[in-house]
């Protein structure tokens, strides 16, 4: 059952070791979140490990060194989307900027192609760390109140899914704004979601606003049972100048998100700014690269935190991470 | 194809040659599993990668497998931003870290056809070590833009040559030499890599031709396994396929085009 909101975590520790939930030769503790029992605290950011891909190119040895002590899907949208024309990347310094589009092969095929794959790395890999499970948590955006409510409703329906978190960078047809920007829109937003699920429900804000703070509290008082932050903050970049004529944006996307390195200090600050605010559980991610980053997350209140860019450095950027951590 | 070990690894440069104007990297990876003609790898020397002018570079970066015999491998080098800058700078001794071999590589020749491999500069690198593992004797047509560029022809046996700047062998492009074959004896298959232009004109020549092409594709790639979605060209009929993961080597039949931006490796800011 799911555990209610903020009795899940200790604020000088920003989460809550605990002996119970594990298997007994699972190792000495394990980190309570939204009622999950996880091996450890360092999990991946959503569209950043496609753990399909990854079987394909490592092989049994993905399962066996499985990196996460939870999965995050990437973001699934009713529809299919193809993502942006390419270029979609751009190497900033110390950075990257992405304009990726949210490729996915919409609900259904997720649902029937997808899932069923992303199940069985997981059940392995739970299998292959003594038998603690790896909890399957979905990613979901919507852009209207009724699309949100049909992809939690589905993810609700399928118990391979542990969770489901809420991608809420996604513009409002009508204002323009993103829903996750203006506390009001996402408080709705989030009840919405809220009443179609009693799954942990995981509100993944934008940095891209005036108040990160304000807009975590509008998700806690929707109804979400953690927050995740920070999605990458909007960039851009520029093609080389060819003859008089001003440069076009290089990505084919026009504009898109940073992250890496270059926005640790950011990720840091947001981290520290709702997790002041909020009593629900806070994933920490931006940047983080060693245990060091990871654990100035925790300190500033993170439960969790999610690796992202690094991984794209090394597969196993986050096994690494979480046992520097441990040690 | 061949899977990779689950994390990057620290191997050892047991050599850096000059070859023109490129550079052959060479390193001892005795442990890592065999690559099939075609599989990539992800390189970043494991010092002074970061903290170079604008910070950069800051992810690896993607390079063939050149050659892998003995122990060693082989990377083909060219110095046309930070990362390959860093890269071409390594000397025997230094870390680099890989993580490979990655995607799906080169297949054999079916229904007797011979193989051409049609090479364009740097891109000549995975059909050395196609050369190597094929049975039969390939034809071998490499493009250059000048002299200098040309001396890399000797990373393959029994090459012949095109200049742009008509320096060495054929003055011209190295696809006046391909439909030269192809008007002679059709009955082949087509290995291509190069510089987009040139991977596009041979596409392009295959299909009306009816010959069937395997084109080895780059990208810039932030992670080269499938994670980042970044390094997408258009697939026939619609969406995109990764390079990575789909590729480097895809049946020219799968694709539409060639995209403009499918020969950079420097993810982003071309040199």
């Amino acid at each position: 059952m799911r555990e209610s909101a903020g009795d899940s975590r200790s604020r000088e520790h920003g989460g809550s070791p605990s002996s119970q939930g594990g298997p007994p030769d699972a190792g000495p503790s394990t980190i309570s979140f939204c009622g999950l029992e996880l091996a450890h605290r360092v999990i991946n950011g959503s569209g950043t490990f496609d753990a399909i891909a990854a079987r394909k190119a490592f092989g049994a040895a993905l399962e066996t060194e499985f990196p996460f002590a939870a999965y995050v899907s990437k973001t699934i949208t009713l529809q299919p989307r193809a993502g942006n024309p390419p270029p979609r990347l751009w190497e900033a310094a110390s950075g990257l900027i992405n304009s990726i589009g949210l490729p996915n092969k919409g609900l259904d095929g997720y649902i029937a192609e997808d899932l069923p794959q992303l199940a069985s790395v997981t059940e392995a890999a739970g299998r292959a760390h003594a038998g603690r499970p790896v909890p399957l948590i979905t990613n979901v955006m919507g852009s209207t109140a009724e699309e949100l409510s049909t992809l939690v409703r589905a993810c609700d329906g399928r118990s391979e899914i542990a969770a489901v978190e809420l991608n809420v960078s996604c513009p409002n047809v009508k204002t323009g704004l993103d829903i996750g920007a203006d506390p009001r829109q996402l408080e709705a937003v989030v009840l919405e979601a809220r009443a179609q699920t009693r799954k942990p429900l995981i509100v993944k804000l934008t940095p891209n606003t005036a108040d990160v703070a304000a807009c975590a509290q509008a998700a806690q008082a929707g109804g979400a049972d953690a927050v995740s932050l920070i999605n990458t903050l909007r960039a851009m970049a520029l093609a080389k100048r060819i003859g008089g004529r001003p440069p076009a944006p290089w990505l084919g996307g026009g504009t898109g998100g940073l992250s890496g390195p270059a926005v640790r200090a950011v990720a840091l600050a947001q981290v520290a700014a709702v997790a002041a605010r909020v009593s629900i559980p806070v994933v920490g991610m931006g940047g983080v690269q060693r245990a060091a980053h990871a654990r100035d997350l925790i300190d500033v209140g993170a439960t969790l935190v999610a690796i992202g860019t690094e991984t794209f450095r090394d597969p196993a950027a986050g096994a690494r991470i979480a046992l520097e951590l441990q040690g | 194809m061949s899977e990779a070990p689950f994390s990057r690894r620290l191997l050892a440069v047991t050599g850096m040659d000059e070859l023109g104007s490129y550079r052959v990297l060479r390193v001892a990876d005795p442990d890592g599993p065999e690559p099939e003609p075609g599989q990539f790898a992800m390189l970043a020397a494991a010092e002074r990668w970061g903290g170079g002018e604008d910070e950069r570079p800051y992810l690896p970066r993607a390079f063939s497998v050149a050659r892998c015999a003995g122990g060693e491998a082989h990377f083909l080098l060219e110095d046309v931003g930070p990362g390959t800058r860093r890269l071409c700078e390594l000397r025997e001794g230094d870390g680099l870290w890989a993580l490979g071999p990655l995607g799906r590589g080169f297949t054999e020749p079916s229904d007797g056809r011979r193989a051409i491999l049609a090479g364009g500069g740097v891109g000549i690198a995975p059909l050395a070590i196609l050369q190597d593992a094929l049975s039969d004797a390939a034809t071998v047509l490499l493009g250059f833009r000048d002299g200098a560029r040309a001396e890399g022809a000797a990373l393959l046996r029994d090459a012949r040559v095109a200049t742009d700047d008509g320096s060495a062998g054929h003055h011209g492009l190295l696809t006046e030499l391909l439909e030269r074959e192809l008007q002679h004896d059709s009955h082949a298959v087509v290995y291509a890599c190069g510089p987009a232009p040139m991977l596009e004109a041979v596409r392009a020549m295959c299909a009306t031709r009816g010959v069937p092409a395997q084109l080895a594709l780059e990208a810039g790639m932030a992670c080269g396994f499938g994670a980042c979605f970044g390094c997408v060209v258009p697939r026939r009929g619609g969406g995109f396929l990764r390079v990575c993961i789909e590729g480097p080597v895809v049946d020219a039949a799968e694709i539409e085009r060639v995209d403009e931006h499918a020969d950079r490796p420097e993810i982003g800011q071309p040199a």
